[in-house]
């Protein structure tokens, strides 16, 4: 058959288009529940992280099993919604809804000395792409006990170095309220924070626009949770 | 299976006819990736392996490929080993996937992979076409790797994630150089490479 005849181009696309379509579309099925479960244990690998509970891959689900102790879901009052499944609540979707029909999860965690942590998730912009995290409170609903923060594709080097313990670190014991229980979330500040500022972080310098969505990020999803921390 | 002229096609690629340092293909992608030394390892590893299929894959099919669209379909090849090879990171070595996100997908316009399906597997057999692929694809990876060691070490003090600068460096007031996290750092170490690369092979440099 002539090669350069436009029947025979039209078939070989054909052709084309429907293997590799069929060899995509096997792939992504039969890879697909691997890649699930993979999502799910990275999730409760960064709510353990939260909590300052070092995990790997392979025993995070124990852990969560044993350390989170229970999950709720509030709405924007403060108060809670029975019979929903928490876990598979997406806050960046539940963000788009409407104010009063928000669902916001929270996860109970206890630690090994009987504390009460409350992990709250975020989610927010970063550069290039999403931003989310996760950050544990203390019983007093206002002291930080753990952050942890990932993001898709910020810059490695820079803004990606949100995802790195030396600067999570930074986010413990710091305040979310002021003495009169105003809610001010956590700032970063550029050319960094003294130590004595308890409502402040480093900025990471060249990831500006990262720690500024880190930023945004904190207040905007706190904001959200500040009837339910003021009511406890 | 390995004569010389077929050990040729996958060494020459790595020094000689190095796709990055010699045809200046692909710097884009070396820019990127090579602010620390794993990432630009495993994007070295995921070029091979993509380098490598389509370059069989294509040769397998040169005698039946139109000619009017053969960059078409060099194109859905190559991404549909992108998509492939992104899949299966994500299902098996999902921590590594998560470092190199957009990265592997950035490999579909890696035009080293399209320049060797189109210079080269159109019009040879598939075992040279392999060995072709792989050499292209090594010498590619092996300025990567040069390149992230100098720009981890010097921009963060680190190679593989491990602190190699000490502390009491830094205490004498050391700093990591800021520039060489940036893309143009990149550039210039590049241009280094090519600069020795010359110097020590008289027969690459041109008359003027």
């Amino acid at each position: 058959m002539n090669r350069n005849s436009n029947t025979y181009i039209f078939i070989f696309s054909i052709i084309m288009v429907i293997v590799v379509g069929a060899i995509l579309s096997f792939v992504a099925i039969s890879l697909k529940p691997m890649q699930t479960k993979n999502v799910e244990i990275e999730k409760k690998r960064n709510i353990l992280s939260a909590l300052q509970i070092k995990n790997t891959v392979e025993n995070a689900e124990d852990l969560f099993d044993k350390y989170i102790t229970e999950m709720i879901a509030v709405n924007t009052n403060g108060e809670i919604i029975p019979d929903v499944d928490v876990f598979e609540l997406d806050l960046k979707k539940e963000l788009y809804k409407e104010h009063e029909d928000i669902k916001l999860p929270v996860f109970i965690g206890k630690l090994d000395n009987g504390e009460l942590k409350y992990i709250i998730p975020l989610s927010g912009k970063g550069l290039w792409g999403p931003i989310w995290g996760y950050i544990a409170l203390n019983e007093d609903m206002t002291t930080v006990f753990g952050a942890t923060f990932s993001h898709k594709s910020e810059t490695p080097g820079l803004g990606a170095e949100i995802e790195t313990d030396w600067y999570q670190q930074k986010f413990s014991e710091k305040k979310i309220f002021d003495e009169n229980g105003d809610f001010v979330s956590i700032k970063v500040v550029k050319g960094g924070a003294p130590p004595d500022n308890i409502h402040g972080v480093d900025a990471i310098s060249g990831g500006t626009i990262t720690s500024n969505g880190l930023e945004d990020m904190l207040f905007d999803c706190l904001k959200l949770y500040e009837p339910y921390l003021n009511n406890k | 299976m390995f004569s010389r002229k077929n050990l040729k096609l996958l060494t020459d690629p790595i020094n000689k006819n190095n796709p990055i340092t010699i045809q200046v293909l692909g710097i884009c992608s070396a820019l990127a990736v090579t602010v620390k030394l794993k990432p630009a390892f495993v994007m070295a590893l995921s070029v091979v392996f993509v380098m490598a299929m389509s370059n069989v894959i294509i040769s397998l099919l040169r005698k039946t490929i139109p000619n009017r669209i053969r960059i078409i379909v060099q194109l859905v090849v190559i991404a549909a080993l992108v998509i492939i090879v992104d899949e299966i990171l994500k299902a098996y070595v999902f921590d590594i996937s998560k470092q190199l996100t957009v990265f592997v997908g950035l490999i579909i316009t890696n035009c080293i992979i399209m320049g060797r399906l189109e210079a080269f597997a159109l019009a040879n057999k598939p075992w040279p076409s392999l060995l072709d692929g792989i050499g292209n694809a090594a010498g590619y990876g092996a300025i990567l790797i040069i390149v992230a060691f100098f720009r981890e070490l010097f921009g963060s003090g680190t190679i593989w994630n491990v602190q190699v600068i000490p502390d009491s460096f830094y205490e004498l007031g050391y700093v990591n150089n800021g520039m060489f996290i940036l893309p143009p750092m990149a550039l210039i170490v590049v241009g280094v490479i090519i600069w020795v690369q010359r110097a020590k092979n008289p027969e690459l440099q041109e008359e003027n």
